[in-house]
């Protein structure tokens, strides 16, 4: 892991592999458990991931508290290091960012890969598209989480000091980003037409947390989007099905190659 | 040491319907207004004969709950403020991090103060953790969003040549004019309460007044102390009126009859810690320290311990008997000398402290009950707390 020095922010990044840039925009929780994934990306890409400020126990500058200030960010990121054509990957909320950036500048982004992301709102007023995990009891939202929680959720009696201060504060991070509105900017659905970039969007087949059936409504308002999904997987497929995901990506990247 | 009456206004005829939570989630189909109406009426009955009896007058407020009917605090204050003309009213008090417009709490205790004739004192809470779904409030700047709002409405209600601008974080005006001013100068006392050391030298370096709520023989004396020490470093006057300890009590003319009175009041602490877990530590609400030492305890961590005996193990509240609640130092209960004997033994062993806030009505005691174990507290009980010397 280095540090880089973006604006007043003291950004965390692990770089791994070699090839074309791919960067990877984390969700909110369940960072650790994304380890076989990237190590899959790395046989084909650089990879960059970060670790969003705040997150992991990491810095976060006074007044840096928006999904805004994360896309900005992360857009100075890609400027700074000159990275082009770039296979830009967000999960969850790391999608939410992911589509923030896009409709703000494609310039330096290739290919677009969301996997279950948050971000945009499609139903009404009375209706929620993203399961509140704040008002359910904790074995339903990992139920929802899931296609086998079991395999996957930490014990979490056994972590040691670092790992549980980690996980504390990825979770008041994700407060502190996405309480309210609820995991979504209002705004966001009226610019989708400006991601104008390829874009793969894949989710769990099982995932509770947001149906498949956003996908589909997200997909059809992006300019160039399709939907994969992925079995025995939840709201973080890439976890779960980590080969599945990767390969997926890599069939997107190649086709809009030839393309 | 000034006395204040204290009652959450209970609507306890929902509490046999309810089981795993007493908050948050459960609906109001079991709320009955022509019941609720009786409740509110007889609870601000007990109130306005403090007026008589020489107690002064706390209210407080909770959100979408059958423990405490009392959803805005400054409502019943606003009836009292014209049903009384000699005790003190305080409100401990207004969640102003969960509340979105900090002018508004400005002009309620503005006008509070002025028709109570500067009888107002004004505390401001951060809340229970289970108060931030009711206002879907961002737990992770709760504390950033109180003391900008704090900052505010002391301003706003301590500039007398305004309009002025408030371009903040979190609260956005461009004309600042509270109208009433309040009665009070500067302003009404300011009342915080507090269940920490760190969160006593927050107050204590502003000078505020704390109020320590069910934190008992163990866990008051340190809070006490960081606020006297930080008090001291700040070069704040310290005195015991900025200490205020709240006890469930219950005096009767025997011991069994003061006892069966602090058993019906408990049913406060029994019943309102019931919620659904889901809702007890909103990320961010806590410390990352804590969350994180709650997450290796299955969540069970935070809060868990909260109500100590004098030995230091631990008490399940729902469990919890009189005996119990005397050992911790939550109840003084009995006969008028047991309570005063046991009030002065906790006093001795907090150093000391100038408000007691008295739970005098809490679960099912009856107004009867309530009114006799008023009525004896004021005669037998009050005139012997000048032998405390504040």
């Amino acid at each position: 892991m280095e540090r880089i020095q973006i604006g007043d922010v003291s950004l965390e990044v692990s770089t791994a592999g070699e090839g074309g840039p791919l960067l990877f925009l984390h969700g909110g929780e369940y960072f650790a458990q994304n380890r076989a994934f990237f190590e899959r990306l790395a046989q084909r890409w650089r990879v960059l991931v970060t670790r969003h400020p705040g997150y992991g126990g990491s810095e976060r500058p006074d007044g840096f508290r928006s999904v805004d200030d994360l896309a900005y960010l992360y857009l100075d990121l890609l400027d700074q290091q000159r990275l082009s054509d770039v296979v830009l990957v967000g999960s969850s909320f790391g999608g939410w960012i992911a589509l923030e950036m896009c409709v703000r500048s494609v310039e330096r982004i290739g290919r677009l890969a969301l996997i279950d992301p948050l971000g945009v709102k499609f139903s009404g007023r009375e209706q929620r598209d993203i399961a509140d995990i704040y008002a359910l009891p904790a074995d339903e939202v990992l139920r929802r989480t899931f296609f086998a929680p079991e395999r996957t959720v930490p014990d979490y009696g056994k972590l040691d000091d670092a790992e549980a201060v980690s996980i504390a504060s990825d979770r008041a991070a994700t407060a502190l980003y996405g309480w309210r509105p609820y995991m979504h900017d209002p705004g966001l659905r009226r610019w989708l037409h400006r991601v104008r970039v390829p874009t793969l969007v894949i989710w769990g087949q099982s995932d509770g947390i947001v149906s498949p059936d956003y996908g589909e409504k997200l997909c059809r308002s992006l300019p160039d989007a399709r939907l994969e999904r992925i079995r025995e997987a939840g709201h973080y497929p890439q976890i779960e099905q980590p080969d599945s995901v990767a390969d997926a990506i890599e069939r997107f990247a190649r086709a809009e190659v030839e393309r | 040491m000034k006395v204040w009456h204290f009652s959450e206004m209970a609507y306890h005829p929902a509490w046999p319907e309810l089981r795993d939570s007493y908050r948050v989630v459960i609906p109001n189909r079991l709320y009955d207004p022509k019941i609720g109406a009786d409740l509110y009426h007889r609870y601000l009955d007990e109130w306005a004969l403090c007026d008589e009896l020489g107690i002064n007058i706390m209210t407080n407020e909770h959100h979408a709950t059958a423990t405490c009917a009392d959803s805005v605090c400054t409502i019943p204050m606003a009836i009292l403020a014209r049903e009384t003309k000699k005790v003190r009213l305080l409100a401990l008090g207004m969640p102003i991090g969960n509340r979105n417009d900090p002018i508004r709490v400005a002009e309620e205790y503005s006008m509070l103060d002025v028709i109570s004739r500067g009888r107002i004192e004004m505390g401001f809470v951060k809340g229970v953790p289970f108060e931030i779904s009711p206002a879907n409030t961002n737990p992770a700047d709760l504390m950033e969003r109180f003391w900008e709002a704090h900052d505010l409405i002391l301003k706003a209600m301590t500039t007398h040549d305004g309009p002025f601008n408030w371009e903040g974080v979190h609260f956005h005006y461009r004309s600042v004019n509270v109208w009433p001013r309040p009665w009070q100068e500067p302003h009404p006392p300011v009342w915080m309460p507090v269940g920490s050391p760190g969160s006593a030298a927050e107050a204590a370096e502003r000078g505020m007044t704390i109020g320590v709520l069910n934190t008992g023989w163990v866990r008051t004396p340190p809070i006490f102390e960081a606020y006297r020490k930080k008090a001291a470093e700040a070069g704040r006057p310290m005195t015991p009126q900025r200490l205020a300890y709240m006890a469930l009590i219950g005096v009767g003319n025997t011991r069994e009859e003061g006892q069966r009175r602090a058993d019906q009041i408990l049913d406060y602490s029994r019943t309102s810690g019931i919620v659904a877990p889901q809702f007890m530590n909103p990320p961010g609400y806590a410390s990352v320290a804590q969350s994180a030492q709650a997450l290796r305890t299955s969540g069970a961590g935070f809060r868990a311990g909260r109500i100590q005996s004098r030995d230091g193990h631990a008490i399940n509240p729902r469990e919890m008997t009189v005996d119990d609640a005397i050992d911790a130092g939550l109840s003084f209960a009995g006969t008028p000398d047991d309570v005063f004997a046991q009030l002065r033994a906790f006093y001795d062993h907090v150093g000391g402290f100038g408000h007691l806030l008295m739970m005098g009505q809490g679960g099912l005691l009856s107004h009867e009950e309530t009114v006799a174990n008023l009525t004896l507290f004021s005669k037998a009980v009050l005139p012997r707390l000048e032998e405390l010397g504040v």
